[in-house]
């Protein structure tokens, strides 16, 4: 009898225990969450708010940047850091849609695709400037390309391709294995099963996971910084092709939005320069929480229209 | 179909729509299934039955070559499809599918519209006319006995419907390649009784019209109501082959008769 009432005692302290564990850790984990929204809202607001003002004016939007007085705007470095985002999308994503779809369905795994997959893995993590000073020696120096659009959208190709290989490669090792199996059963190929079962299904996953990475390369100073160059040419649309004035010139150079508030804030003599810096911070801001809220909606209504749900 | 379970039977009875001799399937250096031959003809429907792990589904994911596509798997031995030879490197392994279907334990419907399920796979192998591409589909819902419950929402997703249904679309999305053999693994396992009895249905429904169905089951009423004939799997061995009434009314292999009273498994 004595020890039966010990016993309950015992597991009455053991749930109790368990019971003021779960207490603790709700009031942890909910003081890191508001902890990290509140991180958040204040940087957000504070270069918003900051900057609003400047990030409203048409002006600003599309003028050139002064070199002394004030006034200037940052035209063409809003057109320059959407041109660098298309530019680096259109090289990065066929070729890591090729690497996932590689490393997903066709390697074999051994050696080779284990090495493949951690040096992907440690190359989205290598450090942006190491990426641009790489760049610079290949691209710029080495081929002779200068400080150009092409040698930075190439750089941040380098620099997009790491992440966009594994993000993809984890929304199609998401996809249900049996939807495979029943596209081979049904005698398709397997090039078949991942383009027409495998790859569709993914695609959710995978547009979600290009918008964010779009706002990574837009946000990219330090692999620009030596590749695209710091300075940013009147643009002209009547200019020829070969021009530096001309918009789509590759071989100019194209100084981004990112780039932008480096330099004026290391080097910059305009006497507006905090008001323009905090402009500039405001719009990429802004275009960048445009790419996520982006990323959601397209995200989802690709679901929809792909799954017939 | 007397000689079926010798080992080393050289080349299957010409009636035999699909035989097997010393198929063995390996994962790396385990050796998953033992030396099996078997005999399948056409309309006819043959149950394999066994306790988990005994190597009956291996067994049927070697039939299509499917075992193929999992890493270091290997199959041995020899595979008759009409009469001709099929596990080799020359075999044009995806048409080898298209005429013998599988189902599987889950429904895996495409997460796709009702018709794309069934209407995809004979597309991408270049049925193209619109009308022709609606025959098939209905064609192939109603052998699959589900016509009546879809037909007015052919455009909604398949994971919309329930279970029962999800399977008997894959059903119909695998007669829609009209294959004349028809490999079902455990098709109804995750199915309640009444989805069951209709799919059931459907296997006997499949064989009148002369396919050559194999069906993995752990149920032994099902293999009683459906097959013809019954073979025994135990630890990677097939242990008997004969008709259904036979095997399990009299047993020649100790073994089958301690699985069938319950002894083990």
């Amino acid at each position: 009898m004595a020890s039966a009432d010990a016993r309950r005692a015992g597991a009455e302290g053991v749930v109790r225990r368990a019971r003021a564990w779960d207490h603790v850790a709700t009031v942890v984990l909910w003081a890191i969450v508001i902890a990290i929204i509140a991180l958040l809202v204040a940087t957000i607001g504070y270069v918003v708010v900051s900057g609003i003002g400047k990030a409203l004016d048409p002006h600003f939007l599309t003028a050139k940047p002064e070199q002394f007085k004030e006034g200037g705007g940052i035209g063409p470095e809003l057109f320059n850091s959407f041109y660098l985002l298309v530019l680096t999308l259109l090289i990065s994503l066929p070729i890591s849609l090729g690497g996932a779809i590689f490393l997903t369905q066709y390697a074999p795994s051994g050696p080779v695709t284990s090495v493949a997959k951690t040096a992907i893995e440690t190359l989205s993590s290598l450090p942006s400037i190491v990426v641009g000073l790489f760049g610079m020696l290949t691209f710029v120096l080495g081929m002779g390309w200068g400080f150009s659009i092409l040698s930075g959208a190439l750089t941040l190709t380098m620099f997009n391709i790491p992440i966009l290989v594994r993000t993809i490669q984890q929304a199609l090792e998401a996809v249900p294995r049996d939807q495979r199996d029943a596209a081979l059963a049904l005698g398709l190929t397997r090039w078949e099963a991942t383009v027409h079962i495998l790859v569709p299904r993914a695609m959710p996953a995978i547009v979600t996971g290009v918008i964010l990475s779009a706002g990574r390369v837009f946000g990219e100073a330090a692999a620009l910084i030596y590749t695209a160059g710091q300075s940013a040419p009147a643009l002209s649309w009547a200019a020829p092709i070969t021009s530096m004035a001309n918009p789509l010139n590759v071989m100019r150079p194209a100084e981004t939005l990112a780039v932008h508030i480096w330099k004026i804030n290391s080097e910059g003599v305009v006497p507006d320069l905090a008001a323009v810096s905090a402009g500039t911070a405001a719009v990429l801001m802004i275009c960048i929480l445009v790419f996520n809220v982006l990323a959601r909606i397209v995200g989802r209504a690709l679901e929809r229209r792909m799954t017939a749900e | 179909m007397s000689n079926e379970s010798t080992t080393g039977a050289a080349t299957p009875p010409e009636d035999a729509l699909l035989a097997t001799r010393d198929v063995t399937v390996d994962y790396g250096n385990r050796r998953a299934l033992k030396e099996t031959s078997l005999d399948f003809g056409a309309g006819t429907v043959t149950a394999l039955i066994g306790p988990s792990g005994c190597g009956k589904s291996t067994y049927l994911r070697s039939i299509n070559l499917m075992n193929r596509e999992i890493e270091g798997c290997r199959i041995g031995g020899d595979v008759y499809y009409h009469g001709r030879e099929v596990n080799n490197d020359q075999t044009d392994t995806y048409d080898l599918r298209k005429h013998i279907g599988m189902v599987f334990q889950q429904p895996n419907p495409f997460r796709k519209s009702v018709y794309e399920n069934v209407a995809f796979a004979p597309r991408r192998h270049g049925l193209t006319d619109r009308a022709r591409l609606d025959a098939l589909v209905e064609e192939s819902l109603r052998a699959a006995a589900i016509w009546d419950e879809v037909k007015d929402k052919l455009d909604n997703s398949a994971y919309a419907l329930s279970g029962g249904q999800q399977q008997r679309l894959c059903i119909a999305r695998t007669l829609a390649m009209r294959p004349d053999v028809v490999l079902m693994d455990e098709p109804c396992s995750a199915l309640d009784p009444i989805a069951t009895f209709s799919i059931e249905e459907t296997i006997r429904d499949m064989a009148s019209r002369g396919i050559c169905v194999v069906i993995v089951t752990h149920n032994m009423e099902q293999a009683g109501r459906v097959a013809d004939r019954t073979a025994f799997f135990l630890l990677g061995e097939m242990v008997e082959c004969g008709p259904t009434a036979d095997v399990f009314e009299r047993p020649k292999d100790q073994r089958l008769e301690d699985y069938l009273t319950g002894r083990f498994g």
